[in-house]
């Protein structure tokens, strides 16, 4: 059998800001961004980060159960937190992947995710799962700042079920630098808009495109679903048209409430086209940078019974809007509010401790007593019931497992990058409860017994080591 | 079978600095004045003490880690000095550790003295501690106020109270002991508030306002305590005996388990039941006639009503409404203006 797409899940960060908001606080220095001031971008909140996007949208796409079939993740993104430790990695902690699971990372180009997904298409044997994920950084008043977004989106590519089967696919190398981001840089640059559309995406990405449906022997009016996300508008168009693809089958290019996000965005319009797709559809997707990477596929029968939970339209659905472009600065480090003295605490991690509890801290796992039933987190050297050795708690895993809200309260008085903390007691339904951090609250609808969800996110950064730590987070159900 | 301490062990004298934003003096002068004036208050020389516990929370803002700074601060030369450190049951652990000395008979005289310098963090509220660093890496970031205002939820959840009910409720613990406050003369916050203003102040940890936090304060007490026999041989008369001492701590059970709704404090109903049982207290609400207790937030205070069975379960809202724990009420409580407005030098 050849490898397929056979799941397929995204994550979109909740925060959401009108672009007019954007355009209003550079209305002094840069009036044009008004023509730019449609729809809403997404963001990451202060504790977001590809690393925790990449573990919602890999939980979206693999259910617990089947995590196990996952021998190898490939991880793309241009904004990963650390040169040198692996996001992949993190991200097999926290979904409990086994020991033995390869991991690598892909970045250095808005190409990797679907560059990753092609290589990994191209493979065979065990199954691989495929996660782009970017939380691109823009300098202020940039065109980039009102276009780009943030999400991740995550495949599991295998020979079983598969719903989306590879027809082709081409990958060119042409060394034209639209943009670039020099090592250790905040921002990208960028050269004129009108140049890389046209010696680029339309002569480079277009040239790709025909090859790879050459490659799938597949006619350009076949297409039913074409996928090529572009900074800028109507490029798409402008390519379907010029390769003879219908108008109608130009997927939508989330810009009215996502934005563009990277090594992620063809991954996460490929995602919402599978969560559409009917049987026979035929979806060409393609990634640009310095060339351009396509694949085509074919939705096969179960494309409809292999759709994820939480649809992209859902996960798009559910944004909110916070209109303060303060906070979305400050959130992506080009402001630096007086936060007081209590921001001075040290965050330094041990390393050794977070080696030694990493299962708890990474993969949630509570211990059930095998004595008295008793779930308990942390897990420490005794039972908190019925103080039987650690020896006889049994790993359980708290991460996908229910709760409600027992007491919490919105905290003003402690430091917080977004305050206030909501802060309190999670119920989980097996017996186990713990202090936690509540996030994604909307005040209006949450109290005592709001049903909670478990969220993989930063706990603290340590802002002078440069060290995120990570641990999970209670946020409202779904 | 243990037998407690009551009536084992006397007070002879008590020592206590102003409290307050103490810009004028160090931890050390703290430290000093409590003990000048409970020196002068037993009649003793420094001579005579034995022993002394010395406590302190936030080693970062005080004289420092170990006994040894204390110890130098009040010159006490040569004799064994210990700090002891239990978060706001400090000074009672220094107390405890004193008066099991004397009890056991292994010293004459003790000293119990604690500290707080914690106006010399830069910021109003309490220094931010590590946690400890497994706890670090999963434990939410969080104020004190943060942690108190659980019992409000889990209160109002348990009794059905409306929030506004219970807000008037706690308002009125804070009312009562701005009103006392005004009358002690070390008292940090010495000036009455209307029940308006402490309705209407800023939210610090919904539901508790500003009024509903105590008083962060520099300050320091002393105690000397030695046997009722010494006591008089020193002339003594009309002896303050210690009745009871008793802690309890939690094992994790009410934070990691099932078996607490938040509505409540477990321990300080275990510590009150054997405190009554040491002292031969049956029933605490006709028998305790003046009670002093943590009112680090108003909410504490409530619920400790009830934790010292002193109020009905889901009764204290209405007995602290209907002026029971006020100066003129029929148990008066934090007569000198408690934590909320003598001050709260942890």
């Amino acid at each position: 059998m050849t490898f397929g797409i056979t799941t397929w899940g995204a994550y979109i960060p909740r925060p959401r800001l009108e672009r007019s908001a954007i355009a209003s606080a550079h209305q002094w220095v840069a009036p044009s961004l008004k023509g730019l001031a449609k729809g809403r971008r997404a963001y990451c909140s202060w504790d977001e980060d590809i690393v925790t996007m990449a573990v919602e949208a890999a939980r979206n796409c693999v259910p617990t159960l089947n995590r196990k079939t996952v021998r190898e993740v490939r991880l793309a993104s241009t904004t990963a937190p650390s040169a040198d430790l692996q996001s992949s990695a993190i991200v097999s902690a926290a979904l409990r992947l086994d020991h033995d699971v390869r991991v690598l990372d892909f970045g250095g180009s808005h190409r990797a995710g679907i560059a990753a997904l092609g290589s990994a298409m191209r493979s065979s044997g065990e199954p691989i799962l495929v996660i782009g994920s970017d939380r691109l950084r823009a300098r202020p008043a940039s065109a980039q700042e009102m276009q780009y977004g943030a999400g991740a989106a995550a495949f599991l590519v295998g020979d079983q079920g598969v719903a989306a089967e590879l027809l082709g696919f081409s990958s060119s190398t042409t060394l034209l630098v639209d943009h670039f981001r020099a090592a250790g840089a905040a921002y990208d640059y960028y050269w004129e808009e009108r140049w890389i559309r046209d010696e680029g995406y339309l002569k480079v990405g277009l040239k790709a495109l025909k090859a790879a449906l050459l490659d799938a022997k597949v006619a350009p009016a076949e297409v039913t679903k074409f996928i090529f996300p572009a900074p800028g508008k109507g490029i798409a168009d402008a390519i379907a048209k010029a390769a003879g693809i219908a108008a109608t089958a130009v997927a939508d290019s989330l810009d009215a409430e996502v934005g563009f996000t990277g090594t992620a965005h063809s991954l996460l319009m490929l995602a919402n086209v599978l969560d559409q797709a009917v049987p026979g559809d035929v979806i060409a997707v393609a990634g640009f940078g310095q060339g351009a990477d396509v694949l085509v596929f074919r939705a096969t029968n179960v494309v409809v019974s292999a759709r994820p939970t939480i649809a992209v339209s859902d996960s798009v659905a559910r944004g909110f809007g916070v209109q303060s472009y303060t906070q979305f600065a400050t959130f992506y480090g080009e402001l630096y509010p007086d936060y007081g003295m209590r921001a001075e605490r040290d965050t330094k991690t041990a390393l050794t401790e977070q080696y030694r509890s990493s299962d708890q801290v990474f993969g949630f796992v509570a211990g059930k007593c095998s004595q008295c039933g008793q779930v308990q987190f942390p897990q420490l050297a005794y039972c908190v019931e019925c103080q039987a050795p650690a020896s006889a708690l049994q790993p359980l895993c708290l991460a996908e497992e229910a709760a409600k809200v027992l007491t919490y309260t919105a905290d003003s008085l402690t430091y917080h990058p977004s305050p206030p903390l909501y802060v309190g007691f999670a119920q989980f339904d097996v017996g186990a409860r713990l202090l936690m951090e509540f996030v994604d609250v909307e005040p209006t609808t949450f109290g005592v017994g709001t049903r909670l969800q478990m969220r993989f996110r930063i706990k603290e950064r340590d802002d002078t080591r440069g060290y995120y730590r990570y641990f999970w987070k209670a946020a409202p159900a779904n | 079978m243990a037998t407690g301490i009551k009536d084992k062990v006397a007070i002879i004298g008590m020592g206590c600095s102003r409290f307050g934003e103490r810009w004028d003096v160090g931890t050390e002068g703290l430290l000093a004045e409590a003990f000048d004036e409970a020196l002068a208050d037993a009649g003793i020389e420094r001579s005579r003490i034995d022993a002394a516990w010395t406590g302190s929370c936030f080693d970062r803002i005080n004289v420092g880690i170990s006994a040894i700074p204390a110890a130098t601060a009040l010159r006490l030369d040569g004799i064994p000095v210990s700090r002891v450190e239990n978060m706001c049951a400090t000074g009672t652990e220094a107390l405890r550790g004193a008066a099991y000395a004397v009890a056991s008979g292994a010293v004459d005289i003790a000293l119990a003295v604690g500290s707080e310098k914690l106006k010399d963090a830069g910021y109003g509220g309490l220094p931010v501690q590590t946690k400890g660093t497994l706890n670090d890496l999963w434990l939410p970031m969080g104020s004190a106020p943060a942690g108190f205002a659980q019992l409000a939820a889990g209160y109002r959840a348990r009794y059905k109270v409306d929030r506004d009910d219970l807000k008037r409720a706690i308002g009125h613990v804070s009312w009562k002991s701005h009103q006392n406050g005004v009358h002690s003369p070390k008292a940090h916050l010495r000036k009455a508030v209307s029940m308006d203003t402490i309705l209407n102040a800023p939210m610090i940890a919904e539901p508790l306002g500003l009024f509903d936090c105590c008083g962060v304060s520099d300050g320091a007490a002393a105690a000397i305590v030695t046997t009722p026999e010494i006591a008089r041989s020193l002339g003594k008369t009309d002896l303050v005996t210690l009745k009871a001492v008793q802690l309890s701590v939690s094992s994790g059970k009410e934070s990691t388990t099932d078996q607490w709704d938040g509505s409540y404090v477990r321990n300080t109903r275990n510590a009150a039941a054997k405190a009554y049982r040491e002292a031969g207290i049956t029933d605490p609400k006709s028998q305790l006639s003046l009670i002093e207790v943590h009112d680090c937030f108003s909410i504490t205070e409530l619920v400790t009503m009830e934790d010292l069975f002193l109020s009905e379960d889901g009764h204290a809202v209405t007995d602290i409404l209907d002026g029971v724990y006020d100066r003129n009420g029929k148990i008066p409580c934090q007569v000198d203006g408690g934590l909320k407005c003598f001050g709260h030098p942890i």
